[in-house]
This record gives C-alpha cells, structure tokens and sequence, in this order.
C-alpha cells in the first residue's frame, strides 16, 4: 500500500516536472515606480490581461521592478536570463533602459522583445524585436498633415532626454521630403515649473507650427505656455503624449492639439473594416474594465501586442526545441523573425530579417483634442 | 533679444525666484536651528499641490494616510518615552496632538471632498493636511538624533526624502497635476501681460518673508528659535525647549513648502517628484547666501530664478546644468574666503 503510494507521489512528480518544463518563462523589467512610472504602470497593469498560454503552451510572466533606472533594468535583465532562464525577455519603458537589456540580449542570445522605440546598430538587431511604432513613421503622419495644411517653418520643443532627441530626429527626418524647415530645438524637463524662455525664442522665428516632443502631461506645459502667449499656430505633439491626463492637466488650452497614435485610442471611431479595429476594442474595452474608464493608453497596448508577437512565434518555435534551452531561444528568435500578419491592438506586424519592428501605416492614425477627448481626425 | 524678451523673461524668473527665496528661507531656518539638511522640503510642495488637484477633481488625497500612520507613530513614540519617564499625565496631550487632531482633519476632508467646497476652504485643507506632518516628521526621524552630526542628519533626511516620495507615487500617481488657478485675471504692464496668479506667487513670498521677519523680531518664539540657531546647548541652558524648537521650525518649513505647493500649482504641472528639484533650487539659492544670512539667501534664489529663466531662452537644453554650475565657484569663493571651523560636536 505504501510502495504504491509513493509510486504514485513519484509518477505525479515526474508528471509535474515535465509539465514544469514545457512551460514557456517570459521575463519582464520595467519601472512603474521613478521618472518614467507614469508609463511604466500601464506596461505593468497590461500583464494583468495577459493570455495564460502562449502557443498553446502554458506560460510563466516573471516581472521586476527597475525603477526607470537604465543600470537597474540592465541587472533585472541578466538575473532574469541567468537565474530564471526565462525564453524571452521583455520590457522596458525608457529607452535607456532598452538599449541596456538589448546589450543583454545580446550577449546572452536571448531573444528581447522592446517595449519602446529605439535605434540600434544594424548587427544589435539581431535579438532585438521592436513593438512600438518606430518615431519615423509616427511623425510621418505628422509631416503629412503639416504639409497638406501649408506649413513651411516649424519651431521643436522637447525633453531634454534621449526622447526629446528622438522626437527631434523624426521631425528632421521628413522635413525635406514634406518641405518645411525645422527652426528650433528648445529643450526643457519634464520638472520645469516655467518653460517661458524656451517658448519666447519659438514665438520670434515666428514658426508656422510648433511640434512638441514630450510625453504624457509633461507635454502640456509648452503647449499651454505658447497658448498663453498668443501663438495661433496648430501644435503638434506625438504618440507620447496621448493619454486623458494630458487633456485634464492642459485643460482649455490644449483644444485642437494633434497628435499620432496606435488605433488603439480610438477603437471606437475606426471605420468597421479597419484591420485593428476588433483587436483594439477588445483590448481598450477589457483595460479600462480592470484600471478604470478613460485609462486607455498606447503603453498598456505595447506589453499586450509584444505578448500577441511572442504567441505568433511560440509554436513554430516548440517544433524545433523545448522550453528552456538555449535552442529553444535561437529558434524563437527566427521564427519571431517570420512572424507575419499579427494583428495587434496598435497595427499589423510582419516581421522580416532587415525588419524587427513590422509595421506600417495601419499603425498610426492621427487624433484631435476636441471638447476635452482625444477623437479620430478624419 | 530685444527689450520686451528681456522683461518677460524677468517676469518669469522673479516669479520662481519668489518661490525659490520661500524654500531657501525655510531650509535656512530649519538648518541654522537643527542643523538638518532638509532634503524633504520639496515633498510638501508637491504634498499640497498634487492634494489640493485631487480635491479639485473630487478624490480624498492620500495625505491624510500618511498624516494618520504618521501621527500614530509619533504617539507611540511619545507614549513609549512618557512610560519610561513615569509622567503618565503627558498621555492626553500626547493623543489629542498627535491622534485626535489628525483625526479630525481626515475627518474633515472626507466630509468636504465630496461637497466640493470653495477654493479657500480646499486650501485651508490641505494645509492643515500637509503643515502637520512637518513636526511629526521631526518626532519620527530627527528627534531621536537630535545631537548626531551634520552628515548623519543628512543621511536620516535623504531617507525620509525617499519614504515620503515613494509613498506620492503610491498616492497620487505618476501622472502630474494642475489645480485651478486663484483667479484667471490678465493684465497689461507696458508690453507685459501679467497673470493675476503670478501676482499671488509674489505677493504672498512678500508677506511671508515679511511675516518671518517679524516672528523673529518681535515675538519670544522667534527669539527661542534664534537663540536656538545660534547655540544650541546655550539655549537649552537658559531654559529654551531645544526639541519644541526643533518641532517650530518643522512646522514653519512644511508650512512654506506647503504654500509654495499651492501657489505654484495652477501655473505648471507638478509630479509627484518635482518637488525635489524646486526645493533643490531653493538649496542653490541658499547656498548662495552662505547658509547664514536670510537676506542673502533670498537674493541668492531670487538670482536662481532670474538666471533660470535667461538659461532657458539663450541654451534650453543645458539650462539646469548652468544653474547648478553655479554652486561650485560660490562654494569656491566660501571656502576661500573663510576661515575654517571644524565642526562643533556636541556631545
């Protein structure tokens, strides 16, 4: 009686052990606490939506905390990849914090899975994939509409970060294919109390429009300075800023502010036969469910549309290798890279080798502050 | 830069001066009576500012936690000393101050939260809120080490700096705020256009600096707590609480902290963190008058403001380095110019 007893213990034991190892282990860093905790917190709450499996496979998210801090999210990366063998790693939300775990990544052939838009060289890409849409082609949308509407000069104000410099970069980047100037490159933080000075240069190169490249309701200050100031030009901000906050902090000022962004923001405004549309609601309707209505964000979208990829590319994958090998982490990371037509709530991936990120004008749509909501442009 | 840039761009600085000069008076007060680097003085801006937003919006602020478990611990304390000491009858005093009035407070704001009263009484608020905890913050982390040294004290305000920021982010989110201002009024002045709330700013830094001067002058308060500042065993000689003034000079810092919150909360967006960087200014201003002199140190943040302002228009992007650059020859020229007395130990 007992011999059997314990056989069956060591049966269900065995069971469990191997069950325990096809169980794929994602690992994730990111800061809801520090500078960036205003975005941080909803890259973490959309862990809580997450689907339990991935590929059919049960799944394991391991999430640490860096505190917004580049260093701490580098050691959070290499304990995950060393201690917790995860098979993919994710996170995190600033981009010095990024290009740290990429570094990881790199080193330990991890595949990584970004969470915010950065800019790598060629050879780094190899394990990076990256879910945001690239600032290029958000500012595109930008540049497109400054053009169709006759703007010729446009004055920059932006955080003083590797943000504001990416913000800048975009804006250059199309200036001569859309055919305006950009005039200045005005620089404040997110803690400013007063960005007058800044805002009295922009105001005397007297600029058709103004883009700001700041993020969530840090980029209400300019705004509302230049509104105070009487500059009657439309004012541009960008994919970072594009949350309910931003409108109550900005109040009346910011009427009429555009801005790109994921579909996810306005599901509900997208003609029916847009290829997001369902993925979007779906997603938008069952985050404010759980955080609370008119929470919607572009960030929670990010960590959800990085888990869609991971599920894309996981059975392809578990063909090839088990669950916690270092062959299993190879083959995930070529067949992330053939990943196509993945419907996420921002837009449609389709990686290729030259392509980590996958997306095109289906993940960008421009948004309009009117009567205190952020609405589709038309 | 023609003359209209160059009055707006005064404009601009001699208002964050103002609220610069408040902070550097308040950490100059606290550091001359208790020789504490007050790091935490920007969280009670932030504290007041980001309570009075969420009152606004109709959502009871997390202060009053923090006000209640900070309270609670002080009685404890309190109450631990009083058993030892065998003075029992302290043990009324003891609750009604540091339990039944932080009560009633929190009671307070519950019940005028949701009535979304005017915006003095909101004020009136959160300044009951916010001023309280800076002397029990002085009970909790400072009183126990009254007599440790400089560094220590540095050491013991770095972490409460990090408690009370930590605990703001679980409070009052990571998103920044933006309350309504006091009145929307403009108006010209030569080619300025003025904000009425820009007035406030300065006007209430003037009657504040005014009414310090005056408790230090005139009333036997200020004068324990100048006899404190200037020799703290000598004080306690000749009869002067040195604790109580510890507690005073607390309680006038979280109330200029918790003033400038307010004052400077409808003109920018404040975060749960940004009261460190501002209270940090108002470091650099003292700094500038020496760390001894009032006056000096009000000229000193009023120079921060005004140098602030210009950085930003001629080189936004190295704005806050030129402004903490400024430390180092000021510093350099200090260490020059004085002679130097190793640090009093008093033990």
């Amino acid at each position: 009686m007992n011999r059997t007893l314990l056989a069956a213990v060591a049966a269900a034991a065995t069971l469990g052990a191997a069950a325990a190892h096809a169980e794929i282990t994602i690992g994730v860093t990111l800061g809801a606490t520090g500078p960036g905790a205003s975005l941080g917190i909803h890259y973490k709450n959309a862990f809580q939506l997450m689907p339990k499996t991935l590929g059919g496979e049960p799944v394991k998210y391991v999430i640490l905390e860096d505190g917004s801090d580049a260093t701490n999210a580098g050691k959070n990366a290499r304990k995950l990849i060393t201690e917790d063998r995860v098979d993919a790693i994710m996170g995190s939300n600033g981009v010095p914090s990024s290009l740290q775990i990429a570094q990881v990544a790199f080193e330990t052939k991890t595949p990584y899975v970004c969470l915010t838009p950065i800019s790598l060289p060629p050879e780094k890409y190899h394990w990076t994939f990256v879910v945001p849409q690239p600032t290029e082609l958000m500012m595109g949308a930008v540049a497109e509409h400054m053009k169709a509407n006759g703007v010729k000069t446009v004055g920059f104000i932006g955080f003083s970060d590797g943000w504001g410099d990416l913000m800048y970069k975009a804006t250059t980047h199309h200036a001569a294919a859309y055919g305006y100037k950009v005039v200045t490159d005005e620089r404040y933080a997110r803690a400013d109390t007063s960005v007058t000075g800044q805002i009295l240069k922009i105001l005397a190169a007297k600029p058709d429009a103004v883009v700001v490249g700041g993020s969530g309701t840090g980029g209400a200050l300019p705004h509302v300075a230049l509104v105070e100031r009487g500059y009657k030009g439309r004012i541009y901000h960008n994919h970072g800023t594009v949350n309910a906050e931003f409108i109550k902090v900005g109040g009346k000022a910011v009427e009429g502010a555009i801005a790109p962004t994921g579909p996810l923001i306005v599901p509900e405004e997208l003609p029916a036969n847009y290829p997001t549309k369902k993925v979007s609601l779906d997603f938008t309707k069952r985050y404010e469910e759980a955080f609370g209505a008119g929470r919607r964000n572009a960030f929670g979208g990010y960590s959800y549309d990085g888990v869609l990829i991971l599920d894309a590319a996981v059975p392809a994958a578990l063909k090839k290798a088990k669950p916690g090998t270092p062959e299993f982490r190879a083959a995930l990371r070529d067949a992330l890279e053939g990943v196509k037509n993945v419907v996420g709530s921002h837009g449609v991936y389709n990686m290729t080798a030259t392509n980590h990120n996958g997306q095109d004008e289906r993940a960008r749509v421009l948004v309009r502050v009117e009567n205190g909501v952020w609405r589709l442009l038309k | 830069m023609t003359a209209e840039i160059v009055a707006w761009l005064a404009q601009d600085g001699i208002t964050n001066g103002a609220i610069y000069a408040l902070l550097a008076l308040a950490l100059l007060l606290v550091f001359t009576v208790t020789r504490v680097i007050f790091v935490p003085q920007g969280e009670f801006i932030a504290y007041a500012a980001l309570s009075l937003a969420l009152m606004e919006s109709g959502r009871v602020p997390g202060t009053i936690y923090i006000l209640l478990a900070g309270g609670a611990l002080a009685a404890a304390m309190e109450t631990a000393r009083a058993v030892r000491e065998r003075a029992l009858a302290r043990l009324p005093r003891i609750l009604a101050l540091y339990v039944v009035l932080p009560a009633a407070v929190a009671g307070a704001v519950w019940w005028a939260v949701p009535r979304n009263l005017a915006q003095w009484v909101q004020i009136l608020l959160v300044l009951a809120m916010v001023v309280p905890l800076g002397p029990i913050m002085y009970r909790v982390a400072y009183q126990p080490l009254a007599s440790a040294s400089v560094l220590v004290l540095f050491i013991v305000s770095m972490a409460v700096h990090y408690v009370l920021m930590g605990l703001s982010l679980v409070f009052f989110g990571g998103e920044g705020l933006r309350s309504r201002p006091f009145s929307e009024g403009q108006f010209q002045l030569g080619v300025l256009n003025v904000s009425a709330q820009s007035l406030w700013v300065v006007a209430a830094s003037l009657v504040l600096i005014a009414a310090l001067w005056f408790l230090f002058e005139r009333t036997i308060y200020g004068k324990a707590l100048r006899a404190t500042a200037v020799n703290r065993v000598g004080a306690r000689l000749v009869g002067i609480p040195t604790n109580l003034m510890g507690q005073l000079s607390f309680l006038l810092a979280a109330f200029i902290g918790a003033v400038s919150g307010i004052l400077i909360s409808p003109i920018t967006t404040l975060y749960y963190d940004t009261g460190f960087i501002i209270g940090l200014k108002g470091f650099v201003g003292a700094i500038l008058g020496g760390m001894v002199s009032y006056p000096l140190a009000a000229v000193g943040a009023l120079a921060v403001g005004l140098l602030e302002s210009f950085a930003s228009f001629w080189a936004s992007a190295y704005k806050e380095s030129i402004v903490f650059t400024l430390i180092i020859p000021v510093l350099v020229w200090l260490s020059l110019r004085s002679h130097h007395v190793e640090e009093e130990e008093e033990k």
